[in-house]
């Protein structure tokens, strides 16, 4: 065995000094299809790859100061949404989002348990292997923080609306583990909270709890990253991000509303705000154009975006071209998911004119996307500065194409 | 009692009847001392407050030892947030006085509840209950809550009347596919 590695290791290392010639760049084939440089072999790259050098999409921190600080008060991190392909946000890219500043716990998974109680016939707890034996389902759902909304300062679609993410989650459904805990019908309420530092304890209905949300260990084809909760997260399919519990490890089931920290950060005075702020609204945004991209030329081109909400699948994407005189309906590429990323398109011939690109959504409940005005209206709020829309803001986000083909957010 | 319920799972599998599976047999029952460790979470009404007493005066020495670095001197100006109210004058609405959790929330077990679980940054639990109520009576008495010799404890604390205490907004009871509002069309 160590003499075959060993001869493996010398293989790889010939391949790499072969490379390494051709990068000098002494011989090219005739027919000139063979690339120039090679990335250097090495055992990492063999166990785990890597994306190619040359593709920079980055996480940025959403507000000021950067990301970490000494005290680690940014707690937002936004995902470059205008680079993604497809629905799924890679792993690597998903945003992140922290109760008190960047304190990742290192979870060993072998010590790790999810205990459930409270009102329980019998307390239970899980260890990772337990809940690996259970019928397992896997989903894909975006989370998107209470703060993600179109702003008149976002220069890029990654400060406006980069604080939403979607991943095919794997894990055992919780009324999976209510059940096998027995948990009581006079029970209304779950508190779910997790090992950091912390202990983020969120409140979340028994109704929820026992519809759709799932205890997951996997993202994305792998364990659920460090950052979103290693190794155990709870997915609250479309309400707002604070719910989706990290580092889960314990479930109490309860006979009321516990108001844990997490929830009084988020209580509001006014019943509307309260009542806008628990789940995500339908909503959508145009990621191809988008701020700070250029058109290099008048000509074809598709226009791409994601559409969402937490109130079930996405039925509906219709894009204007011209400020939301004229729409029509976009394509969907693939089949739309319960509280998931859909990506819409639509073709597009630009005249090389200024051009303000615009999409709205209808979702599965036939509520649709409105612009900040549509809601004013619905109050009686005029639009002034001030002026926000109430709870979680699902508006129509506007992009001015200009005629150099540069774009620009519409509201700043 | 789980062998049972897995016999009679098995007897309805015999029986031809497509019933889904109720429970599995996964799973250990915790120890009495996971549970006591793990449960620490406060009621809003002080279910599960632990014995132990403390008063602001005492509260004042353990907030100049353990908490002054990051929230300042009189819980003003440190890196962390501040813990005293905002000045916005005597008729003001309690939540103008800011995000301030010892006078916005409207449960006094609530401040309990999350010293003990999330401070002092970097030594998290390592607090004792006495120490706990008398940071909570110290953060209470400079925003005005109760007076500076008032004892918190189990039974004290939750009687402790926050400002805010009908001053919020309740969640809607959900409903799966429910509207977010009722009658909103967005």
């Amino acid at each position: 065995m160590a003499k075959k590695l060993s001869n493996r290791r010398k293989f790889l290392k010939n391949s790499a000094a072969l490379a390494g010639g051709l990068a000098a760049g002494a011989t090219q084939s005739a027919n000139g299809q063979m690339p120039e440089k090679y990335i250097k072999g090495s055992d990492d790259l063999v166990a785990y790859g890597q994306r190619s050098s040359f593709e920079t999409a980055v996480r940025e921190s959403h507000g000021r100061p950067h990301s970490p600080d000494a005290f680690g008060l940014v707690k937002h991190v936004a995902t470059p949404i205008q680079e993604s392909v497809g629905v799924i946000t890679p792993s690597a890219l998903h945003y992140v989002a922290t109760t008190r500043g960047h304190y990742v716990p290192d979870i060993d998974p072998n010590a790790h348990q999810l205990m459930i109680h409270g009102m329980v016939d019998r307390p239970l707890s899980f260890t990772l292997q337990d809940l690996k034996r259970f019928p397992s389902v896997t989903r894909l759902h975006f989370v998107e923080c209470a703060a993600n909304r179109p702003s008149i300062g976002a220069k890029t679609i990654t400060e406006s609306h980069g604080l939403t993410s979607c991943a095919e989650w794997t894990g055992v459904l919780l009324s999976t583990l209510l059940k096998e805990a027995g948990v009581k019908g006079s029970a209304s309420w779950i508190i779910a909270e997790g090992a950091e530092e912390v202990k983020g304890t969120s409140s979340i209905p028994m109704a929820k709890a026992m519809e759709d949300s799932l205890v997951a260990y996997g993202m994305n084809g792998e364990a659920v990253r460090p950052q979103q909760g290693y190794p155990l997260r709870l997915m609250v399919p479309g309400f707002e991000g604070i719910f989706n519990v990290k580092w889960l490890r314990r479930i109490k089931a309860v006979d009321k509303y516990w108001m844990t920290y997490n929830d009084y950060g988020h209580l509001r005075q006014n019943d509307v705000d309260a009542a806008l702020g628990y789940t995500i609204g339908p909503k959508s945004v145009i990621t191809f154009p988008s701020s700070g991209q250029q058109l290099p030329d008048k000509g074809f081109y598709e226009i791409s975006g994601l559409a969402w909400s937490g109130g079930g699948a996405i039925r509906r994407v219709e894009v204007s071209t011209d400020g939301g005189k004229k729409w029509k309906d976009a394509q969907f590429v693939g089949t739309p998911q319960r509280m998931a990323h859909t990506r819409f398109t639509l073709p597009w011939t630009w005249d090389g004119s200024e051009s303000m690109l615009l999409s709205r959504c209808t979702d599965e409940l036939g509520k649709v996307q409105p612009t900040r005005v549509q809601v004013a209206k619905f109050f009686g709020i005029p639009v002034d500065p001030s002026y926000r829309v109430p709870g979680r803001d699902n508006s129509i986000q506007t992009w001015r194409v200009a005629s150099d083909g540069s774009v620009h957010n519409a509201y700043s | 009692m789980r062998i049972l319920s897995l016999l009679s799972l098995v007897m309805l599998l015999h029986g031809g009847f497509a019933h889904a599976q109720s429970t599995f047999g996964i799973g250990s029952t915790p120890s009495e001392a996971q549970l006591n460790a793990w449960d620490i979470d406060i009621s809003p009404t002080g279910e599960g407050l632990p014995s132990g007493r403390g008063n602001a005066k005492e509260g004042v020495e353990i907030f100049a030892n353990k908490c002054i670095a990051c929230h300042g001197n009189e819980a003003v100006g440190g890196l962390a947030p501040r813990l005293l109210k905002a000045d916005v004058g005597p008729n003001a609405d309690p939540w103008e006085f800011g995000k301030i959790l010892p006078i916005r929330s409207p449960y006094a077990p609530t401040i309990w509840d999350f010293i003990n679980r999330g401070m002092p940054l970097g030594q998290e639990g390592t607090l004792s209950a006495n120490e706990v109520y008398a940071l909570t009576a110290y953060l209470l008495n400079i925003n005005g809550v109760i007076p500076e010799d008032a004892v918190m404890d189990a039974q004290s604390l939750p009687k402790v009347k926050m400002p805010n205490v009908e001053n919020w907004a309740p969640l809607p009871d959900y409903k799966p596919g429910m509207d977010r509002l009722e009658g909103y069309p967005y």
